[in-house]
């Protein structure tokens, strides 16, 4: 797959970082929850990430001290999954789902009209880095489909349009103003 | 058609996903009304009410809550319950409705549930793409608490359970239940060899209950209710409402709660709409990506339950993820869609699936792309059958059974691709 399974620029790291007295604080509070510090790995994972935007080898040595877990337990976790970033991405990321309900309600159209519109191939982000494009699995919103999942809003019901209108909003330093519809349902029928 | 509402009765409300609203409706009555009985006599009313796991295995609830061993012959371990929230079986989408728009109902479920296996921590483990939906369930834990029906001594009873969420990462396979505690755990979300079952010796190596979000959230309903009433409704060994979600070439796609039982062309009628464009019917694919994919001679027989679809399609109605391909769907696209998804997902800790996923899904591009013979759909086959409960778990058999079913059902369409790519080499 194209991107984040390649995770060369691991080393460019962050340098020399640390939590503040307030992370630590939240730290705490979280590894309170479990009857194990180490189930603690994911949630200071996604802290790491949201602080630094990526997760170094800088990061994931930080989260592996903090947790007294060997540096290799946490690289072996952060693979593994999908949505821990090895690598830098643009400012907003855009992942399209592919899987069979979107893709027959027309996700290769919309896949087609970002790479159109932004000049990148999926797994690439525009020059300015503004945007990165992914191709996913299902997201869960199979009923709404083509949809994406820009950083952590749900857009549903995609067309040429509407995911025009998206991108030129965030082009221009949008606040997400086309709210995403995550709280859109239809029951009962009508 | 008659439908009850159970689990979809909120969510028109507004603000249907606050506790002042949940309240309003007699919610957390159930919770105080378990807390008056024993936990035996709660998971006896869940059990008697045929409730079965609404995730996608379909395994007796109350049953399961059994297995969680006697207080002494637990050595002094604590219990744990675990909301399987990790909705990521291609075409479900019906826990992030049911999370969104009625949380507390969810969170009631779970406490219940924590009462009746002796638990006092409960974790919702949500997939990656839902830290919006963690947001409000973190928003609905604060106020339950706030109002002491989360934390010490729960409305006076002397009971203290605890409930956390917890958020995974972007991996389906934590989907599964073994997958899911070694994430919980801290680690690469690979399944455990069954046995030892987690209700025996699951998270941190504790009897630990692990049961999805739609299945929790009937729970209270049960206890107010009883276990005649459910099973009033649906079928003998279906009992109860059961969400749907629809989607592909449907008019009106969505979630819909129906009772089991009810005739799936009915379903598609009246409750979808209909085929879009007036198309006729070329497949159905009833519970998830996973289960065998059913003719459109079989959707008109079937009905909308656990036995039925088994006994007409040999297919499962799983998590209740609902496909429907018209006539013009091209079915080889279709599976090689399904098994791009299966090649990516393999968590790697079998070989069979590991190698097998990849395998079978360079060997349907070859299909698709028209360079496949006559002799790659017998390995595909050949492939599947290794795969097919020769795994850990049971993602294997998750990625087997569409190759498998739509191979059975379709070939013509894979032939007829393999043929007529012959025919233009020939011609060449």
């Amino acid at each position: 797959m194209s991107g984040f399974l390649h995770h060369s620029k691991l080393q460019e790291g962050h340098g020399d970082i640390a939590w503040t007295v307030t992370e630590q604080a939240e730290i705490a509070r979280i590894v309170a929850r479990y009857p194990e510090e180490r189930a603690a790995t994911l949630p200071l994972l996604w802290m790491g990430q949201q602080k630094w935007g990526w997760l170094s080898y800088d990061v994931l040595r930080l989260v592996a001290r903090t947790l007294h877990l060997p540096p290799s337990h946490v690289l072996s976790v952060a693979t593994f999954y999908t949505m821990f970033k090895k690598e830098p991405t643009g400012t907003y990321l855009i992942q399209v789902c592919h899987t069979l309900s979107c893709e027959l309600m027309g996700s290769e159209r919309i896949i087609d009209r970002i790479q159109d519109k932004l000049g990148i191939q999926p797994g690439e982000t525009t020059a300015d880095g503004k945007f990165t494009l992914m191709r996913v699995e299902c997201l869960a919103s199979c009923g709404s489909g083509p949809m994406a999942q820009i950083n952590e809003h749900f857009y549903e019901l995609l067309t040429d349009e509407r995911i025009d209108a998206i991108l030129d909003d965030l082009a221009n330093g949008g606040s997400v103003t086309l709210q995403p519809e995550a709280d859109r349902w239809t029951y009962p029928a009508s | 058609m008659d439908v009850p509402r159970i689990l979809s009765a909120n969510w028109e409300l507004p603000g249907s996903h606050t506790l002042e609203v949940y309240r309003a409706q007699g919610g957390y009555t159930a919770l105080k009304r378990a807390l008056e009985m024993t936990p035996a006599e709660v998971t006896q009313i869940v059990a008697d009410s045929g409730l079965r796991g609404r995730g996608g295995a379909g395994f007796p609830t109350g049953r399961k809550w059994t297995f969680v061993p006697a207080k002494e012959k637990r050595g002094g371990k604590p219990v744990y319950l675990i909301c399987n929230a990790d909705e990521s079986e291609p075409g479900t989408y019906k826990d992030r409705y049911c999370m969104w728009h009625d949380p507390h109902m969810m969170l009631e479920g779970m406490l219940i549930a924590c009462y009746a296996i002796d638990s006092r921590a409960g974790y919702c483990y949500l997939r990656g793409e839902f830290g919006f939906v963690q947001d409000r369930l973190d928003e609905a834990i604060a106020e339950a608490r706030a109002a002491g029906l989360i934390g010490e001594d729960i409305l006076g009873s002397g009971f203290d359970c605890e409930l956390y969420t917890h958020l995974g990462a972007g991996a389906y396979i934590c989907g599964e239940e073994t997958g899911l505690i070694s994430s919980l755990e801290g680690g690469r979300g690979q399944p455990k060899l069954k046995p030892p079952f987690p209700a025996v010796e699951g998270a941190w190596g504790c009897p630990t209950v692990v049961n999805n979000v739609e299945t929790l959230s009937v729970v209270p309903w049960l206890i107010n209710h009883g276990a005649e009433a459910y099973r009033a409704i649906g079928t003998e060994k279906s009992t109860g409402t059961k969400l749907f979600c629809a989607s592909g070439h449907i008019n009106r796609p969505g979630v819909y709660e129906i009772p089991m039982g009810v005739p799936m062309t009915t379903f598609i009628e009246e409750q979808l709409g209909g085929v879009r464009g007036g198309k006729a019917i070329k497949a159905v694919i009833p519970g998830g990506s996973s289960v065998p994919v059913m003719t459109a001679d079989e959707v008109a027989r079937a009905n909308m339950d656990y036995e039925s679809i088994n006994e007409v399609a040999g297919s499962y109605l799983g998590s209740g993820g609902f496909i429907l391909m018209d006539e013009d769907t091209d079915m080889v696209r279709a599976l090689t869609n399904l098994l791009r998804f299966y090649a990516h997902e393999s968590c790697g800790q079998c070989t069979p699936c590991r190698e097998g996923c990849g395998w079978m899904y360079q060997i349907l591009q070859r299909v698709d792309g028209g360079t496949a013979t006559e002799a790659d759909l017998d390995t595909l086959l050949d492939l599947a059958d290794n795969i097919h409960s020769k795994t850990i778990c049971f993602f294997g058999a998750s990625a087997a059974m569409p190759v498998q079913s739509f191979l059975a059902k379709f070939g013509d369409e894979f032939r007829a691709k393999v043929a007529s790519q012959r025919a233009q080499g020939a011609a060449k």
